[in-house]
């Protein structure tokens, strides 16, 4: 019972194994061209100062930190539907990735928030539903690490990222109206609505799409990574069982 | 080269630094369990096929 | 099912049975917030409605991973699963005998503990509506949580880690409302939102429990 007579990890193994040094490669030079820009040839804000630089990294990892979770989704309702290997993997493969994004975007977030608000960390709306969804991710990832049979842990952690998926934008509103409750009308945002200016916006996007990019790359490689244990494991029960 | 950042100078600092640590550990980590994985999947395959 | 909920329901009343534990925590709880944040009567007074939601939570969370991991140790779980009622009835009757051998409990000590945290006079009723509103919410939840973990050894912390984060839109909406009440404004916002959430909860995760526990059970 050979993995690889699935066609489907081996036409992934296949085909990703080409793109990866190009997904990295596109990666690394959006996100240097994009931080260079941002970091050395915009202005400083007028109310912000010098600290409008952060969005450049705030930003697209919390874009991405939402993302990461919302392809895991996605992901996990193709394995639940379809048994494709494949697709459980990634999703198992993207949860680091989203949770390193989630960290990134509050320890911005929260360094951003020192000259702004006074404080390292503000119960803002947006900075607690990505604590929240911190935990969403830390449960995730606990689950599998938990289960020995693979295929359990890929169906109990895609019902788990479902129903969290649900709670998680359950507590999205919850959080606004908690916050709200008590600041009428405080100004905590951190611009994302604000009307972002052409000079910032630009290397913001580059950024992004390095972010972006990095995501898919890192992904692919850990989506291999996973498909290769798989193997590995599938050769070990046959050494044991002969 | 580097712009002044004024009062905010280390904020900013460390905001980048922190990032671009982060980035580093999860491309690393995954870097290496991929090599890793690779070298135990050659040996499993080479005692299949040896 | 009623046979079943009553079976549970005696199990949990024995001794050993876990009853009284979750009582015992809340009042713990309790006890120990004082020590921790000062005797004063207007600091206490002002959190005790939240105060006393956190420790109900924390205490529902205790009995949570008995629901199914008995059954499941001695085949029983895979016994009723085989019984011509629906998986979805045998988790939201689970959930039914986790609510009144905990939460309920929970919900009429609540007032008495409030006595403790200095609750002034106006919050006794609210804490104990926003309560028994929110508590069959925890116990559903809980009840999903336990089936997901039912087959891992010693999974109890696990469990905690994943049934918290859930826990947080009940507990918004369930202290805002008692909060509110406290202070003598308008809290049918929040009480019409947490008393949604329960009820969604109770409609919907009984069939990601099933959905779960035949994964678990194969």
């Amino acid at each position: 019972m050979s993995l690889w007579e699935y066609a489907n990890p081996k036409k992934f193994m296949g085909w990703t194994g080409p793109i990866l040094p190009w997904a990295f490669g596109a990666a690394g030079l959006c996100l240097v061209v994009g931080l260079f820009w941002g970091f050395f040839l915009t202005p400083d804000d007028f109310r912000q100062g010098s600290t409008v630089k952060i969005i450049y990294l705030h930003v697209p990892a919390a874009l991405m930190a939402i993302n990461a979770w919302m392809m895991m989704l996605v992901a996990s309702l193709i394995w639940l539907v379809r048994r494709h290997h494949v697709s459980a993997l990634a999703a198992k493969a993207a949860a680091p990735v989203g949770i390193t994004m989630t960290l990134i975007a509050l320890m911005t977030g929260a360094i951003w928030g020192q000259p702004m608000w006074g404080t390292y960390w503000a119960w803002d709306p947006r900075l607690t539903s990505f604590l929240i969804l911190f935990l969403f991710y830390l449960g995730y990832m606990a689950l599998w690490a938990a289960i020995d049979d693979p295929d359990t842990a890929a169906d109990l952690t895609s019902v788990l990222c479902m129903v969290g998926s649900v709670f998680a934008l359950l507590s999205r509103y919850a959080v606004n109206f908690w916050n709200q409750g008590l600041h009428q009308g405080a100004s905590l945002s951190l611009d994302k609505e604000e009307n972002v200016s052409d000079v910032f916006f630009f290397p913001l996007l580059v950024c992004i799409a390095g972010f972006v990019l990095l995501f898919f790359a890192l992904v692919l490689l850990r989506t291999r990574t996973e498909i290769r244990a798989r193997r590995v494991r599938a050769l070990q029960l046959r050494e044991v069982r002969q | 080269m580097i712009p002044d950042l004024g009062k905010y100078g280390f904020e900013v600092a460390s905001a980048y630094a922190v990032s671009i640590l982060l980035l580093l550990v999860i491309v690393g980590l995954s870097w290496r369990q991929s090599v890793a994985q690779r070298r135990v999947l050659e040996a499993a395959e080479a005692r299949k096929n040896g | 099912m009623i046979a079943l909920l009553l079976r549970d329901l005696r199990l949990a009343t024995r001794a050993g049975g876990g009853f009284g534990l979750g009582l015992v925590f809340f009042l713990i709880v309790v006890v120990l917030v004082p020590f921790g944040v000062g005797p004063e009567t207007a600091i206490l007074s002002k959190i005790a409605s939240g105060i006393l939601w956190v420790a109900a939570l924390l205490a529902a969370l205790l009995s949570l991973d008995r629901i199914f991991a008995l059954d499941f140790e001695d085949g029983a779980l895979t016994l009723i699963a085989t019984a011509p009622i629906p998986l979805e009835a045998m988790g939201l009757a689970k959930a039914t005998a986790h609510w009144l051998t905990t939460g309920l409990p929970l919900t009429i000590a609540a007032p008495i503990l409030g006595v403790l945290l200095q609750l002034p006079n106006s919050g006794y009723s609210i804490v104990a509506l926003t309560l028994l509103l929110g508590t069959p919410a925890l116990s559903m939840i809980g009840t999903f949580g336990a089936a997901l973990t039912v087959g891992i050894r010693r999974g109890g912390l696990l469990l905690s880690l994943l049934v918290l984060p859930l826990y947080i839109p009940t507990l918004i909406f369930g202290a805002e409302a008692a909060r509110r009440g406290t202070a003598g404004l308008d809290a049918t916002t929040p009480l019409l939102m947490l008393a949604g959430i329960t009820a969604g909860c109770i409609a919907l995760l009984p069939f990601a429990t099933a959905a779960v526990l035949r994964i678990n059970l194969r």
